[in-house]
């Protein structure tokens, strides 16, 4: 990747992060932190990894993205907006009565780019190893990206979906996972302990790749071996900050459902002009 | 009335796996998702004739239900079954999500429905499956009344495209008597007897006890309609109506809790609409337990000679 290419990955990312601010200060509810901490993964997937368009969201060539954590829906929702699939002042409608954007992404309310509603963890993995049998039984070898986070690996569904995806040799399938240490209750050490990752997935019949996930020249390595990968499911661990871009809620726990006031939100949006 | 002669004794689950290989047969767009039960639940036949459209998913329902959703997003028609206990209640999040608030296609084979399940006991006994399925949003519930309809059960649901559809059915052979001529539509019930004095609406393998007990009943000089409640969403409610204001008394009964099941439907549609007295058969807030067939549906009173029973001293 080229200077000029990192410069509009980073001015993209940016703007994608102000108008996640701007989207939950106007809803008064909603998650800021995880939400900030994808900005640069969702930002890579939307402008540089995945085939897409925006203007036929049902076209049949392109790779889908199943977001197995609903509630980071400001960060979808936002780099949906920024890829042209409807207007960034819809932003501003996010969780209100009769929205398109509601609190966790719900097709049935029209908006286009979603491919699933979602909102209960545990669940898009297994919704991305059908999707990736679908394909393969009829030779479309485009991918399926599924993004959870790393509280919701303690679901114990996400494991049956792991099992399967690697019995049934899914190449075309790619986890991610927002490895940001974080969840609700605090840290996912204190919570309940997900280590060894790394050897979790691979004891499941996977490959893993790590990477630093707010580093797009990390993610562009990363995500070039996991989509030439031929032999089975691969899973992405991203290494992310919670609150990614504000100095003063990074890696705050705290931040995981909660939004900014409008007053902060003015602070924020200094923030990541400085970013 | 009409004579209805069993014409042989099969399992209910024999129809459903018929039906999903005919369906298999249909349409080139059908999978099938193997959760170990394969030839327990009626999929093996599907399996051996399709092996590249079937895939093994093991002891993971809540994962087969959302590869399921998955599959149906892809355009596929999956169908996974697997024990009731398993299917509707285990997995149940799954499909009220993944399933029903995404509308997709999907058909569900809830197995080892009811009491008459038999000696494997409680755990296994689907006794609540209705009560969950009905409440979703999207969701279609279908129980057919012997293997004939269940076969004709699946290829309805093959048509029904609005979302995911539930089909209950058991485990032990019981009497074959419909036949592939009667249309099974769904959200359309069959009257199976015309009578005036009371109805009695039943469902799944119940429905040929309510019309032996319609046969002996007559011989005493009483009218019973019986109606086949095969679709319990969408629920008949014409017929049911129509039923209330004719014969002003209504008996359900249902392999199944009376909390939350036929009965609770029943009595709540009748109340909103026109209030008749509802009296409902089924499992009384109740775990079941093992026993033969035959000795469980005595114990629990779901008989011909039960049903006789209740309306003799209802109509008295
Ligand atoms: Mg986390």
């Amino acid at each position: 990747m080229d200077d000029q290419n990192l410069k509009e990955l980073q001015n993209m990312s940016r703007s994608i992060r102000q108008w996640i601010i701007r989207s939950l200060a106007e809803a008064g509810s909603g998650h800021t932190g995880g939400s900030l901490g994808l900005s640069d993964v969702f930002t890579y997937l939307y402008f540089k990894v995945m085939k897409h368009r925006p203007n036929q969201p049902d076209w049949e060539g392109r790779d889908h993205l199943i977001l197995s954590i609903g509630h980071v829906a400001p960060v979808f929702y936002s780099t949906l907006a920024h890829a042209g699939y409807f207007h960034l002042d819809e932003l501003l409608t996010l969780r209100k009565l009769g929205s398109r954007l509601q609190g966790h992404p719900g097709k049935d309310h029209g908006l286009p780019g979603i491919e699933l509603s979602s909102g209960s963890l545990g669940q898009g993995l297994s919704v991305g190893v059908g999707l990736a049998i679908s394909k393969r039984i009829n030779n479309n070898d485009t991918c399926v990206f599924v993004v959870m986070g790393d509280g919701e690996l303690q679901e114990g569904s996400v494991w049956e979906a792991a099992m399967s995806a690697s019995h049934h040799k899914l190449n075309r399938l790619i986890a991610i996972v927002d490895r940001n240490g974080l969840q609700i209750d605090g840290k996912t050490s204190d919570v309940m302990e997900i280590e060894p990752l790394k050897q979790k997935w691979e004891s499941f019949g996977w490959k893993v790749l790590e990477c630093d996930g707010n580093n797009f020249a990390d993610l562009e390595t990363a995500f070039d071996k996991a989509i030439s990968n031929v032999v089975g499911p691969v899973v992405i661990i991203a290494r992310t900050i919670m609150g990614k871009g504000i100095p003063s809620i990074e890696n705050d726990y705290r931040w995981h459902g909660k939004v900014p006031s409008r007053e902060q939100a003015i602070e924020f949006q200094k923030d990541l002009e400085d970013l | 009335m009409k004579q209805w002669i069993q014409h042989s004794e099969r399992p209910t689950r024999a129809g459903f796996g018929e039906g999903v290989l005919e369906a298999g047969i249909l349409n080139n767009e059908v999978v099938a998702l193997g959760g170990d039960i394969t030839s327990s639940v009626g999929l093996d036949l599907f399996a051996k004739a399709f092996p590249d459209r079937f895939f093994s998913l093991g002891i993971a329902e809540q994962n087969a239900i959302a590869v399921a959703a998955g599959l149906a997003l892809g355009g596929k028609i999956p169908v996974f079954s697997t024990y009731g206990v398993f299917a509707a209640i285990r997995a149940a999040d799954q499909i009220r999500v993944s399933l029903c608030y995404n509308r997709l296609h999907a058909i569900i084979g809830g197995a080892h429905a009811g009491i008459s399940v038999g000696p494997d006991g409680a755990t296994h006994q689907a006794l609540e499956d209705i009560a969950i399925m009905t409440s979703f949003p999207n969701m279609c519930v279908l129980s057919p009344c012997d293997a004939t309809q269940a076969r004709l059960a699946v290829l309805a649901a093959l048509g029904y495209t609005a979302g995911p559809v539930y089909i209950r059915f058991g485990r032990e052979a019981v009497a074959d008597f419909t036949t592939p001529e009667l249309p099974f539509e769904i959200g359309k019930a069959q009257v199976m007897n015309y009578g005036a004095d009371i109805t009695v609406i039943a469902t799944g393998h119940m429905v040929w006890e309510a019309i032996q007990s319609a046969v002996t009943l007559r011989n005493q000089g009483l009218s019973v309609r019986v109606i086949n409640m095969h679709s319990l969403k969408p629920l008949d409610e014409d017929i049911i109506i129509k039923a209330a204001k004719e014969t002003r008394r209504i008996v359900t009964i249902e392999e199944h809790q009376m909390i939350g099941g036929l009965g609770s439907l029943v009595a709540s549609l009748t109340a909103r609409n026109f209030p008749v007295p509802v009296f409902s058969m089924g499992i009384n807030d109740h775990f079941g337990e093992s026993g033969q067939a035959a000795e469980l549906l005595l114990k629990y009173g779901l008989t011909a000679d039960h049903i006789t029973r209740k309306i003799l001293s209802i109509c008295k």
